[in-house]
């Protein structure tokens, strides 16, 4: 039997979730097994042979015209894809030019602006092109990640929970740190998938996973209010990873530059 | 991809493999002379410096880590450094032995992970680390294992190996537990064998005879072999205190690239990382690195580009003696975190990423709202090195064909673990278009 055909694409990003697929060292040489990782540039100098894909796992936001053609490709090409991560799912933190202007960016960090050829925006993949599934996460969880592998391979829908980090808070046994300490959380909000890591360590949740399916921020903001944040903090809270998603999008809306978005 | 171009060679790769980020390299030939020789970056820009200003002094250590998922703890030790230099903090000794035990877990994955899955394949000619396992699966366990200890490490410290959560201002958000710090000592007491094996094996590879002329620079440790300091020193007599770093390092245009390049002022090119460190500080490295290096033939100084596979393996089982060291005679810190009162300044910061010398500057308002950044990669800092040894190496193997000649290219390139996705939010970048 052939092995399935696997690649594993980036686009804007910071290589974590694809180092995610390495660093399952336990797993990593039976997965290499099991599938054919024929295009993987990060770990592999094996060329793009131009053949079909049977799973295409996409790293990265869309930020130049481009990525725009190339994702249009890989789509073509690709019987399932799936995204990995906050980039590839909610635009990542580089989305946060979306609020603002980002030629008045482009001057900060470069001398000469007008060598970038980057689109005004830094848009998930999801915007481009149809996606299979998109899997949460700056960066992904590594069970999740194979989890995914497996399901998308075998025909199944993935098994991932979709409340959010209070639940897995409470599952941990973590004493809410928000009701504690007054400590500001995002868990009530986020997607589940970290295993409610940071209150573990004595901190709040700071939204990596992006909003939960149910997300409603309204009331969350009253409760980050009464623990002394005012809007701006707020804003810049849910101003980070994920904060062109839907759901965080509307409040990180108010963070620095917001009186030229 | 090989064309003729007039009358010439030009020898290239669309997309280098093997290196974190995305890049092109272009070498064109005419008869007996290189014309141009280019690292090309196409990895698109994120502009970190830019939305970090109006954010809160508390956010460079979670927003600076997405820069890097290899080396996330490199940005967050520099970030700490800057913003503790810009309010007068100390962090003490028992928070910065800590810091050298997170540290040690990213070198000793991310030096792993280069070593096998990057770099190795090279020098076995296969494409990948997973190739590689079908000739010497041993060789390629031992490495998974090894960069699992690593990793465990970063998990437990930092509370997850990519973009760990654990780290802050001023120190930790909590400390690790006696049951952390023990499994820790059981962990890299197994990781310094894993990692003698691994300078063996590496030690017996094939090395052509090239050596790197450019300037050597790293941190001054105070405590040793670099990782954290306060001073930038070279193998030429550069000394300078971080807060000089803006009058000693210049960004230009060099002809026929686009790419900003790092220079010193009136001293020209240079390289940081493994073999600028290696070449500054054998001499504080921990007894049994000492010894491996010894045995594999390395001298006190080392300046062959394709022997750095060799000094990664040597720092890999350094940052593992160091790990035991700090868990062994473990000194629990009084408190998690030293107290932070942000103040109206500018702070500089330096640390030894995997890759070399990371450079942070922040300046704040009096209530420690950021007004300016500028983050300085080892990558950026190395870009025009590394377009130098390519166009010496090319030079002197024209008689190579161009499928040869451009595998070797890319090795050249590959020996310096360059880090696209790092760099990029700091160079000037066009996209190839041929």
């Amino acid at each position: 039997m052939t092995r399935p055909r696997v690649a594993v694409w980036k686009f804007a990003s910071c290589d974590g979730c694809q180092l995610t697929l390495l660093d399952r060292e336990d797993d990593l040489l039976a997965v290499a097994d099991a599938v054919d990782l024929v295009y993987f540039l990060e770990a592999s100098s094996a060329p793009d042979d131009g053949g079909d894909f049977d799973l295409s796992l996409v790293e990265g936001s869309v930020t130049t015209p481009a990525d725009v053609a190339r994702i249009a490709e890989i789509r073509r090409r690709s019987r399932s894809l799936i995204t990995i991560g906050a980039c590839a799912t909610a635009g990542g933190i580089q989305a946060l030019r979306n609020f603002g202007d980002v030629r008045e960016l482009m001057s900060i960090v470069y001398a000469t602006p007008a060598f970038l050829d980057v689109l005004a925006t830094a848009t998930p993949i999801s915007d481009h092109v149809a996606v299979d599934f998109e899997l949460r996460g700056c960066p992904i969880d590594g069970t999740q990640l194979v989890e995914v592998i497996s399901a998308s391979l075998a025909g199944r829908r993935p098994v991932i929970a979709s409340h959010s980090v209070c639940v897995e808070c409470k599952l941990a046994g973590n004493p809410c740190v928000l009701v504690a300490s007054a400590t500001p959380c995002l868990g009530p909000v986020t997607h589940a998938g970290c295993g409610a890591l940071c209150p573990g360590y004595n901190r709040g949740c700071y939204g990596c996973f992006g909003p939960s399916d149910s997300a409603t921020t309204g009331p969350l903001t009253e409760v980050l209010r009464a623990t002394g944040l005012d809007d701006a903090a707020i804003a810049r809270l849910f101003a980070t990873f994920n904060a062109w998603a839907p759901g965080f999008r509307e409040v990180a809306v108010a963070a620095p530059g917001g009186e030229q978005r | 991809m090989t064309h003729k171009a007039r009358g010439g060679r030009l020898v290239g790769t669309e997309a280098l493999a093997r290196v974190e980020g995305e890049g092109a390299m272009y070498v064109e030939i005419d008869g007996d002379e290189v014309r141009d020789v280019r690292l090309d970056i196409y990895e698109p820009p994120r502009f970190y410096e830019g939305f970090l200003r109006g954010r809160a002094w508390s956010e460079p250590p979670d927003i600076t880590a997405r820069i890097c998922g290899i080396c996330p703890v490199a940005y967050q030790m520099s970030a700490c450094a800057a913003i503790e230099d810009a309010f007068g903090v100390d962090a003490g000794d028992p928070i910065r032995r800590l810091r050298r035990l997170l540290y040690a877990g990213e070198w000793i994955e991310s030096h792993t992970l280069h070593i096998h899955f990057l770099h190795a394949p090279d020098f076995f000619g296969v494409d990948s680390g997973i190739e590689l396992a079908a000739i010497d699966r041993p060789a390629v366990e031992r490495a998974l294992e090894l960069k699992k200890l690593g990793n465990r490490i970063v998990e437990r410290i930092g509370g997850r190996a990519i973009h760990p959560v654990n780290i802050r201002v001023g120190g930790f958000h909590r400390l690790p537990t006696r049951r952390e710090i023990a499994e820790t000592r059981e962990d890299m007491a197994r990781a310094t064998d894993l990692a003698e094996a691994v300078v063996d094996w590496v030690s017996r590879f094939d090395f052509p005879d090239f050596e790197t002329t450019h300037e050597l620079v790293a941190v001054q440790d105070p405590a040793g072999y670099p990782v954290l300091g306060d001073r930038i020193v070279s193998d030429r007599g550069l000394d300078i205190a971080v807060g000089d770093f803006d009058d000693h390092v210049v960004e230009t245009h060099v002809p026929h690239s686009t790419a900003l390049h790092a220079h010193l002022v009136e001293r020209g090119e240079y390289l940081v990382g493994p073999l600028a460190r290696y070449s500054l500080a054998s001499a504080a490295l921990a007894p049994r690195a000492a010894a491996a290096a010894r045995a594999a033939g390395l001298g006190t100084r080392c300046r062959n580009p394709f022997r750095s596979i060799v000094v990664r393996a040597v720092e890999t089982l350094h940052a593992c003696e160091i790990a035991l060291d700090v868990v062994e005679d473990y000194i629990e810190p009084p408190a998690a975190h030293a107290v932070v009162e942000p103040r109206a300044g500018v702070g500089h910061g330096v640390t030894e990423a995997p890759r070399g010398l990371l450079y942070h500057r922040y300046a704040f308002d009096a209530e420690g709202t950021i007004t300016d950044v500028s983050i300085v990669p080892p990558t950026s800092q190395n870009q025009a090195a590394i377009e130098h040894d390519l166009w010496h190496f090319v030079e002197d193997n024209l008689d190579l064909g161009d499928d040869e000649l451009r595998r070797s290219a890319e090795v050249t390139i590959r020996n310096h673990d360059p880090c696209i996705s790092c760099a990029t939010h700091f160079l000037d970048l066009t996209v190839v278009r041929s």
